[in-house]
């Protein structure tokens, strides 16, 4: 059975990649879909047998790499952070494929695109199921090809190839990271399965590391590598440049990659290596800090953007923030709670986005929507509860998920606790803000263009049943849910999967918080809300007059704190002008200059002279200098001799 | 074991065939069909000959096997041959790229097409040979040797500036051929024997190790070609036709990794030890500068050639960390890159051979007519970015894995060339393939035909299979390579025990 959870998406790939074009858009679309819709099935089941009914499973497929001491083999572990993470993933993946059946049924190359969503929930699956860290790192850089392939799907535009290209790259960059982090692993514990480093660990406290030519603390060393890839891969601050862009690509797979599952790849990644990251208060705080900022920051930006989909991408960007602030307070529990709903909320709003664009006959500029509510009341009500549940509405997901993080933050005794407690409240009422503004700006007020307001229309019923199974898990999956993930059942309902260490109560510490501050967080998603209200419901010329009055403010914040043209400064430009100076000066001048070049000429000079360089000539002569050469040797040898 | 000489037969069956064509009379277009196929079935016929050695070959024996062993020049070296898990591999190798070399050879030559087939016939006698010898004479022969046919197929068949290129090529390799045979001579001096195997548990003095050493460093260095001495290549590579550059990156790059494991690490182990700090410099400026300049190439061949250096710089750092997983990914870096590099020539070339131009610029849009070519091109650019899953990823994971063990320097600088082949092969990828057609000379290119997929299905399937299952390579050159490493650790074992004994 968790074979054919895993492997079903690759066959229908396969199916699909190969024959697509000789049995149809019609069939590689069922195919692929019916296969996702079993995988899903098969891993609810998989969830109630592992997750709630406590058997974890290692499923064997076949070795990897065996050299020496190192070991690999292909292998399924499903334990329930894996249980979790599969019904994330073909849930909201199946209800994404059925999706796009309806967003893309006009694009020539359907049997292409299922075929690309389906490969990236295979990879994905085998980044979650991954018994060691090489699987991992497979199934890691497999979601990085598909989301590349998928981002520049309309191939024919050059900014959703330069996307695509972007992702790729900066991906990699954090997979230095997670590389060197992968190597420091096996260096110190000898293997890099999860069952062997995990019994490990404990064993690694204390113990240094030599790297760079000094000796550090081997877990903090091991767990910030590590965290570069998290970086990358979940788009946290300073390598978060490629998600916006990704928004190229086409919004199901926006919903699916860069809301609901690879984005938080990273985040499970760390919660799965919790033994190790228990040791390092060091890399814990460093993870807050950055989760910290990043929330904050994606949401300043999120705060102008006009393109609908840029504004839910930052947003995206700034929840992962909060669950690494989660990861950073030690609660990981908690943090994946939040991927949990998150995946919900978030693949809703984007999937609905798709559905206003769609009856926006493919406009995406929030300044040329307004008053669409009326049209398509269905992807109101979805865009409705999706806002509320994001913005931490009382007892809808996002309420029970973020609140709890902010608490961890207050609670934790991290060196960037306060710091981290201060932006994710922050960071709540920003949401808010830009959440709101979202569904004023699209759903009420006037309509701005009215050829594409008229012939607006409703989605059909393909499209609107993922809406309507995502808005249903967007209200109850924090409640149901609450009490295994955050309450008293976490330890049994976890179990091994994840590790906390014998000093880390922050699950029992975070309800020691103050009144206040526990209800600070409702208090700023109202204090959002209202704000959003007065200026795009109230009084629209207030934000006009605002941008205006705050021009540098607006600007930093529009272009995006200047990120993508401070890089292309940094990095793009130099590495590009050092390349060509190392061809040019480097090879050309030094290398050939002083010696093939120079002796070479020579040689030109008195072959052209006697044979004017041609080819017939040249034959022989290089037959003659290579029997005299071998003469030469001949007579050497035997002369010695 | 066999009892029939396997190894001289697929050495010299090739040959056998170049005679045949030589025979060929007839007006020129008769000639040049049968040239054509006398060369694909002989080498085909080879290839089959040559996978006759794998029920044969015992993985987990020491030493060699298939041995034949015959008197020749007298007292000073035999007639020796024999493969054990570090040459087998290559041997296939080469005769595996060798019939999709005269494939892909089938309609972009036109002229002296018999002389062509001889030459890449006398050329895979000379390789296959390089790889088998047991005696360094014979070796020294067939690796020297193989340098004229492949001069004569870039300063013949090759580009606008062949000359120019083959010089190049010849001049470099000549200088490093020049200081080895010097070399052999004082082993032969020292030694009193050209036997390798004999010769591989020898123990030289350290003193004399070091020159030795240099010497098949100068050699094998410019084979690889590693950083500074890399010039040859790309200019090699722009002008030699398709097949050539095939050969040149598939094997004959190769024969410098296999000198290093066959003859500087057993041979002269100390030097080894003494001169690993400069092998790992080396390669970590040749893996961070090439994919640099890899970066602003504007000739596709060139780009992919510096991309070569780049992952031979993979290889002569996994071969220097001198444990089991760095020689292993050396070995496996080399075979996969053998067919992958191979692979992506063989696209240049089915681009080339429509559009007559390399120039990036003048592609643009390919895969709005080419989408066969676009999803073979797509897979061997992943593989050269070394993804997980193909087999370009087990080699480069591998050898950093090693040197992380012996210098995290090494490895941190080697870890950045992760990024820098995807920014440099992506952005290859984007320019030629991705966007719109809008170039009228494009319009109407044509997708792959039926010889051109037939090329590129084998080597797709070779990439993936061998990403998911590397186990065939890895166990074929396990024993081999531990013998190697077995070698170098006693020796630096003896090197510590003798400085404990000192401080005493």
């Amino acid at each position: 059975m968790y074979q054919a959870i895993v492997f079903l998406p690759l066959i229908g790939f396969l199916i699909t990649g190969m024959f697509g074009r000789a049995i149809g858009a019609r069939a590689s679309e069922v195919v692929t879909t019916s296969f996702l819709f079993i995988a899903c099935i098969l891993s609810w089941i998989a969830f109630f047998n592992v997750a709630i009914g406590g058997h974890d499973v290692r499923v064997q497929l076949m070795q990897w790499i065996y050299v020496g001491d190192f070991k690999v083999d292909w292998a399924l572990r499903i334990d329930t952070m894996t249980a979790i993470m599969l019904i994330v993933v073909t849930t909201v993946s199946s209800l994404v494929h059925l999706y796009s059946i309806g967003y893309m049924h006009d694009d020539p190359f359907r049997p292409r695109f299922f075929g690309y969503l389906s490969l990236f929930t295979f990879a994905m699956l085998m980044l979650v199921t991954a018994d060691n860290l090489l699987q991992l790192f497979f199934g890691w850089e497999g979601v990085g090809l598909a989301s590349y392939l998928l981002i520049g799907f309309y191939f024919q535009k050059p900014s959703a190839n330069a996307a695509a290209m972007k992702a790729f790259v900066v991906n990699r960059v954090g997979d230095f990271g997670f590389l060197l982090g992968i190597f420091a692993i096996f260096v110190m514990t000898g293997a890099v399965s999860f069952e062997t480093v995990f019994a490990q660990a404990p064993s690694l406290a204390g113990k240094t590391i030599s790297f760079l030519g000094h000796n550090w603390d081997a877990p903090t060393v091991i767990c910030i590598l590590l965290f570069i890839g998290a970086m990358g891969k979940s788009a946290q601050f300073l390598l978060h440049t490629w998600l916006p862009d990704a928004m190229e690509g086409p919004t199901p797979v926006s919903a699916l990659i860069h809301a609901a599952t690879m984005v938080t790849a990273g985040v499970f990644m760390v919660a799965r290596m919790s033994p190790i990251f228990e040791l390092s208060p060091t890399a814990l705080d460093l993870i807050m800090l950055v989760g910290a900022t990043t929330s904050v920051f994606a949401a300043t930006i999120a705060l102008v953007q006009n393109d609908i989909k840029k504004v839910i991408a930052y947003s995206t960007c700034s929840q992962l923030g909060y669950m690494f602030v989660a990861m950073g307070t030690g609660a990981y529990s908690i943090g994946v709670f939040h991927l949990f709903t998150h995946a919900c909320f978030k693949a809703l709003l984007f999937l609905s986005a798709g559905s206003v664009i769609t009856a926006m006959h493919h406009e995406q500029d929030m300044r040329n929507m307004g008053g669409l509510w009326k049209k398509i009341p269905f992807t109101y009500g979805a865009m409705m509860i999706g806002t509320l549940a994001i913005t931490g509405f009382p007892f809808l997901a996002g309420y029970y998920s973020k609140d709890a993080i902010i608490e961890a933050a207050w609670a934790s005794h991290g060196t960037f606790a306060l710091y981290g407690w201060v932006m994710t409240v922050g960071a709540a009422a920003l949401t808010s803000f830009y959440s709101w503004r979202l569904v004023f700006l699209t759903f009420h007020g006037k309509p701005h263009d009215h050829h594409h307001y008229d012939a607006a229309h409703e989605s059909p019923l393909v499209m609107t049943i993922p809406l309507g199974v995502l808005a249903i898990g967007s209200v109850f999956a924090g409640a149901v849910f609450f009490n295994d993930f955050v309450g008293e059942n976490v330890h049994h309902f976890f179990g091994h999967a994840i590790f906390m260490g014998a000093e880390n109560h922050i699950l029992h510490e975070m309800h020691n918080i103050p009144l206040w501050a526990k209800y600070m967080p409702t208090l700023m998603m109202a204090l959002g809300f209202a704000v959003a209200y007065w200026f795009y419901v109230v009084d629209r010329s207030l934000p006009v007059r605002l941008a205006k009055s705050q021009d540098a403010l607006y600007q930093f914040l529009l272009n995006k704190w200047y990120f993508d043209e401070l890089y292309d400064f940094l990095f793009i430009r130099p590495s590009m002008w050092i390349g060509r100076v190392l061809w040019k000066q480097g090879d050309g001048r030094i290398i050939d200059g002083w010696g093939p070049n120079g002796v070479s000429a020579r040689v030109l000079d008195v072959t052209g002279r006697v044979v004017r360089l041609q080819s017939g000539y040249l034959y022989h002569y290089a037959f003659v200098m290579l029997i005299g050469v071998a003469a030469l040797i001949t007579w050497f040898m035997f002369a010695g001799v | 074991m066999t009892t029939w000489p396997i190894l001289s037969v697929i050495t010299f069956l090739p040959l056998v065939g170049a005679l045949f064509i030589m025979v060929v009379r007839g007006d020129e277009e008769v000639t040049a069909r049968n040239a054509r196929w006398v060369a694909l079935w002989t080498t085909l016929v080879t290839f089959v000959v040559s996978l006759l050695l794998l029920p044969g070959f015992d993985a987990s024996a020491p030493g060699f096997q298939f041995v034949e062993k015959h008197p020749w020049l007298g007292d000073v070296a035999a007639y020796h041959m024999g493969v054990d898990g570090i040459s087998l591999p290559l041997v296939l190798l080469t005769t595996f790229l060798m019939p999709f070399c005269i494939l892909a050879s089938w309609e972009s030559v036109h002229k002296r097409v018999k002389e062509y087939m001889i030459a890449f016939l006398v050329l895979e006698t000379f390789m296959v040979g390089t790889f088998c010898a047991l005696d360094l004479v014979l070796f020294y022969f067939f690796f020297e040797a193989g340098l004229i046919p492949m001069f004569l197929i870039i300063g013949i068949w090759g580009g606008p500036r062949r000359i120019y290129a083959s010089f190049k090529f010849f001049l470099y390799t000549l200088l490093g051929s020049v200081l080895m045979m010097l070399a052999i001579m004082a082993m032969y001096w020292t030694a009193g024997t050209t036997d390798i195997p004999t010769l591989m548990q020898f123990g030289f003095p350290s003193g004399m190790q070091t020159w030795l050493w240099l010497a098949f460093f100068a050699s094998f260095a410019v084979k690889m070609p590693m950083w500074p001495v890399h010039t040859w290549l790309p200019d090699a590579h722009v002008e030699a036709p398709t097949a050539g550059s095939v050969i040149l990156a598939g094997v004959l790059l190769k024969m410098g990794g296999y000198g290093f494991i066959r003859f500087s690490l057993p041979m002269f182990p100390d030097a080894s030890h003494l001169f690993a700090p400069m092998v790992y410099t080396l390669s970590v400026v040749a893996i961070i500068y090439t994919s640099l300049v890899a970066l602003v190439q504007e000739d596709i061949k060139k780009l992919i050639a510096y991309s070569s250096v780049a992952h031979m710089g993979f290889v002569t750092m996994g071969i220097f960390a001198m444990n089991e997983a760095g020689l292993q990914g050396a070995m496996f870096l080399m075979i996969s890159h053998g067919f992958v590099s191979g692979a992506l020539f063989l696209c240049v070339g089915v681009i080339y051979d429509r559009m007559h131009t390399r120039e990036i610029s003048a592609y643009g849009g390919l895969v709005n007519r080419m989408p066969k070519y676009a999803v073979a091109l797509m897979i061997f650019t992943m593989a050269n970015v070394g993804l997980p899953g193909t087999s370009g990823f087990v080699g480069e994971f591998l050898t950093m894995m090693a040197v992380f063990e012996r210098n995290t320097w090494v490895a941190f600088f080697a870890a950045t060339g992760v990024i820098l082949s995807a920014a440099y092969a992506l952005y290859l990828y984007r320019r030629v393939v991705f966007g719109t057609l809008d170039k009228d000379s494009l319009k109407g290119i044509l997708d792959l035909n039926g010889r051109e997929t037939a090329i590129m299905v084998p080597l797709i399937l070779l990439t993936v299979v061998f990403g998911f299952w590397p186990a065939p390579i890895l166990d074929m050159t396990s024993t081999a390579v531990n013998a190697v490493v077995a070698r170098t650790d006693s020796v630096a074992q003896a090197v510590k025990t003798a400085s404990l004994l000192f401080s005493f």
